[in-house]
């Protein structure tokens, strides 16, 4: 049986999955059912400075794209950080904390951009017995207005600033979470690790409309015929947050730099993706807004089953093992040569892979008047569209060329050895390969 | 004393009133929008898909799907509009799953069609609920046109000739338009009135004087209709009904199940029809379903449908014979009448099993006998008052191409011309060709 125990920059919690810092851990009531529910830890919701907590929208707070059957794809919230009384909050959190100290209790953080404001909250979370903190630079919407959150995340000289603030002004780990919004997300990782930070956690929602609302011409959610941007996430974003982890997980400079990897994260599957590009663990939220916290019970069963076929016994044994095989374009192998095939068995005749090929692509497909489709290798690039839209799993496949066969389609035979764009001969920067 | 289904002999008010009203609600209720989106979700759009090509009207299925999963159901009728003028009636009646739904890849993939009728009937009738008529009448051309029969290949026929400008008058024998649609469907296949609502919305293009009451050689004929108009389109049905030849057929309570299904969609009130505690029907089509699920539903103790032939050989679509089981009706196949016993009225029904042989189906020695107080006969119709003059195919009018009969500016279509199924939908695309081309004749495209 696998060991799903996870030791994430010294926290210890029972299994590598955490939920992040939301709605659904603003409150002792929903953290204590989370626990209980098996979830590994929480990054408790953002915390303000002592005073008036902020207040929220008293309308629509999200906004929601749908696949099929409505099921929620992405959400967008206008939501801002806790608007209970600080005090509240810390009294809750050391009380849960002390009652499931097996469980990683992390709070995040958002105070103004003074040192003296740092330190205050910090001590008063020490105080709770929690295990670490984690800076919110990443929420785009409402805070960043008053130049916290993103307006943080988007400058690195300030993620740097604040990081060391905070490393300075506590013993307790802190964790750096980054927001998307920003073209280069290296260059913010850098930063906090430069600032000396224990981790980065990615990535915070990114700034979008949802949809618009065609009767009041209104951006949705809508607030008395009003909307601004929120914050999306939700499955919709994972390939945009694994694609970040990536990038920070095989930068030189911030290479073994600890990753909470965060976005679009529902099941076992998507979860062990992050961790397999470098995430040390992962946080949800998405998911458990939409199917409660009983999820957590498959992506514990899943991941340990995943790992029981794989021969994994612990975490630490395939966390990263994918780093290496992110690469840039350049050095994709161009003589590795496959076609698609579909499987006439499995074909359900539904014609998808013709149309897309003939219509949008490279008329590789053949139609008979039975309704038999083909793939004509003389024209097949091997794209993958015909794979991506074919309903069913499994049907179309992609078989590689062994060396010494000849391309159909450029009658050229295909070379055992591997080569890149970079020794190309129709790269004019090509090196000559002597 | 109220009669109960085990009282003997052919009575009314076998059922209490809330019994009559179950029985007879609608079939298959239309979907609410929650289910229709659903439902809707699971097309693939296919390539030139399967189900397009397996409908008579060629409705583009796919197309009406997408546009009632975005939330656009008046677009999606106007799509089913465009090619199947009576889409509504057609998402009631037409055995899909032998149609559109047995061709979908879903019921390759999972054995479980999209609900293709049920989507229609939900776009259909939202369309239609929220009145007016969706096409418009082109330039007036000068031409007038006959269409004799009210059906749904008359209607059809009208509907696009008018659409392309021309007078039509339409004539019908009965007193009500809609031909089976009104007087041969089951009464919970079309509730609420809807075959009458469907005509009147139909009429709303404009452009077709109705006139009913009026049957093709007893108030009109077809030279007199040559006449006067520049084309003839007829869609009289069959209007004879295939004889027994089983000794005893002119006894008491031996009746035509078309008669039978005619006066129960006519009745103001299902508790005055009778109907007998052992029913007997004879035949395997829709109509014999028709006649004995309704037979069953109006209290008959016992109802036993007779087909000579075996089960797979039925007319009967296998959903209406799971439907007429569910119902408690028997389906005895392999057996044909041989005499109806009784004095003066049915008592019985003595049968012979039948064998296929190389030579035809031939009786066995073997034979039953059904207890009976009611028989309906349902062994097919046949056509009747056909002009002279025109060639017949078969017992059918003959036809090439889209209805053209041997008479020059006489087209044919529906269940009275040869070719094609004796389906509501086959009729509606025969109707539809038949209208097209006499346009194209007339205006000298043809």
């Amino acid at each position: 049986m696998a060991d799903l125990r996870n030791d994430f920059v010294g926290i210890k919690s029972p299994n590598p999955f955490w939920l992040a810092s939301a709605p659904p851990t603003d409150k002792e009531y929903n953290v204590r059912r989370a626990f209980e529910a098996g979830w590994g830890g929480v990054v408790w919701k953002t915390l303000g400075e002592d005073g008036p907590p902020v207040v929220n929208v008293n309308g629509p707070r999200y906004g929601a794209i749908y696949g099929a059957d409505r099921r929620l794809l992405g959400l967008n919230n206008i939501e801002l950080i806790t608007d209970r009384p600080l005090e509240v909050n810390l009294r809750e959190i050391k009380t849960v904390k002390r009652d499931y100290p097996d469980r990683a209790m992390v709070v995040s953080l958002m105070v103004p951009c003074e040192e003296e404001a740092w330190k205050r909250i910090l001590a008063r979370v020490e105080e709770t017995g929690a295990d670490g903190v984690e800076l919110n630079f990443g929420c785009p919407h409402g805070m960043s207005e008053r130049g916290m959150g993103s307006a943080v995340g988007q400058v690195p000289e300030y993620v740097e600033m604040v990081t060391r603030w905070c490393k300075a002004n506590t013993r307790m780990p802190v964790i750096v979470k980054l927001t998307p919004n920003i073209t280069d997300i290296r260059l913010a990782s850098r930063a906090a690790h430069k600032g000396g930070a224990d981790a980065v956690s990615l990535i915070n929602t990114i700034n979008s409309i949802t949809s618009v609302d065609l009767d009041l011409m209104c951006p949705e959610p809508t607030i008395d015929g009003k909307g601004t941007h929120g914050g999306y996430c939700g499955p919709a974003v994972k390939p945009i947050a694994l694609n970040m982890v990536a990038e920070i997980a095989r930068d030189p400079e911030t290479r073994g730099l600890p990753i909470s990897g965060i976005g679009g994260v529902t099941t076992w599957k998507d979860a062990a993706e992050f961790m397999a590009l470098g995430a040390g663990n992962v946080q949800v939220c998405t998911a458990v807004m939409t199917y409660g916290f009983r999820i957590v019970q498959e992506m514990i069963a899943g991941m340990s089953d995943w790992m029981d076929r794989k021969g994994f016994s612990t975490l630490s044994d395939f966390t990263g093992m994918a780093v290496p095989n992110v690469t840039d374009w350049q050095y994709l192998n161009l003589n590795y040569i496959t076609k698609a095939v579909i499987d006439q068995e499995a074909c359900i005749k539904c014609g998808r892979c013709y149309a897309a090929c003939e219509d949008t692509s490279h008329q590789a497909i053949g139609m008979t008047p039975e309704r038999r489709f083909v793939v004509k290798d003389e024209e097949c690039v091997a794209c993958n569209l015909c794979v991506d839209v074919c309903p069913v799993e499994g049907c179309i496949t992609m078989r590689r060329l062994a060396p010494g066969e000849v391309d159909p389609r450029t009658g050229r035979t295909v070379p055992a050895e591997y080569g890149n764009w970079t020794a190309h001969p129709n790269n004019p920067a090509a090196r000559a390969a002597e | 004393m109220a009669n109960t289904p085990l009282t003997p002999g052919i009575v009314s008010g076998r059922l209490g009133a809330e019994q009559y009203r179950d029985n007879f609600a609608d079939k298959a209720p239309p979907l609410t929008p929650h289910e229709a989106a659903v439902a809707a979700d699971r097309c693939y759009f296919c390539h030139d898909a399967p189900c397009v090509t397996a409908c008579p009207t060629a409705i583009d299925i796919p197309l009406f799907i997408r546009e009632i999963a975005t939330g656009a159901p008046r677009a999606a009728a106007r799509t089913i509009f465009a090619q199947n003028i009576l889409g509504g009636m057609c998402a009631r009646v037409c055995p899909t799953e032998q149609l559109c739904e047995q061709s979908c890849v879903r019921e390759t993939a999972e054995g479980k069609p999209v609900a293709i009728g049920r989507l229609q009937r939900f776009a259909t009738d939202t369309l239609m609920a929220a009145g007016g008529h969706p096409f418009t009448r082109a330039a007036p051309t000068g031409r007038r046109i006959a269409v004799v029969g009210a059906g749904p290949a008359g209607l059809a026929c009208a509907h696009r000739l008018a659409m392309k400008g021309h007078e039509v008058t339409l004539f019908d024998a009965r007193p009500k338009p809609g031909g089976l649609n009104e007087y041969g469907i089951a009464a919970y296949k079309t509730v609420g009135g809807f075959a009458q609502a469907e005509v009147d919305w139909l009429l709303g293009i404009g452009g077709i004087s109705l006139r009913n009451g009026m049957a093709l050689g007893r108030d009109i004929t077809l030279d007199g209709l040559r006449a006067e108009h520049d084309a003839v389109f007829l869609a009289i049905g069959l209007a004879g009904v295939n004889a027994l030849r089983a000794e005893g057929e002119d006894k008491a309570h031996v009746r035509d199940a078309v008669d039978f299904i005619a006066e129960l969609r006519q009745a103001e009130d299902l508790s005055k029809i009778a109907v007998g505690r052992n029913v007997v029907v004879i035949g395997g089509g829709m109509t014999a379903v028709d006649a004995a699920v309704q037979s069953k539903l109006l209290g008959a103790e016992t109802v036993t449908m007779v087909y000579r032939r075996s089960r797979a050989a039925m007319g009967a679509s296998e959903a209406e014979q799971n439907l007429a089981a569910s119902k408690g009706v028997r389906i005895v196949t392999g057996a044909a009448p041989l005499r109806i016993l009784g004095e003066g009225a049915v008592e019985a029904v003595e049968f012979a099993y039948t064998k296929e042989t190389a030579s035809g189906l031939e009786l066995s020695e073997e034979t039953f006998r059904l207890r009976a107080d009611q028989v309906f006969k349902a062994i097919g119709q046949q056509l009747e008052g056909a002009p002279e003059g025109l060639a017949l195919s078969g017992r059918k009018i003959a036809v090439t191409g889209p209805g053209r009969t041997s008479l020059p500016g006489v087209w044919a279509g529906g269940d009275c011309a040869a070719g094609g199924d004796d389906l509501t939908v086959t009729a509606v695309a025969e109707g539809r060709d038949a209208a097209e081309d006499i346009h194209a004749t007339l205006m000298g495209e043809g």
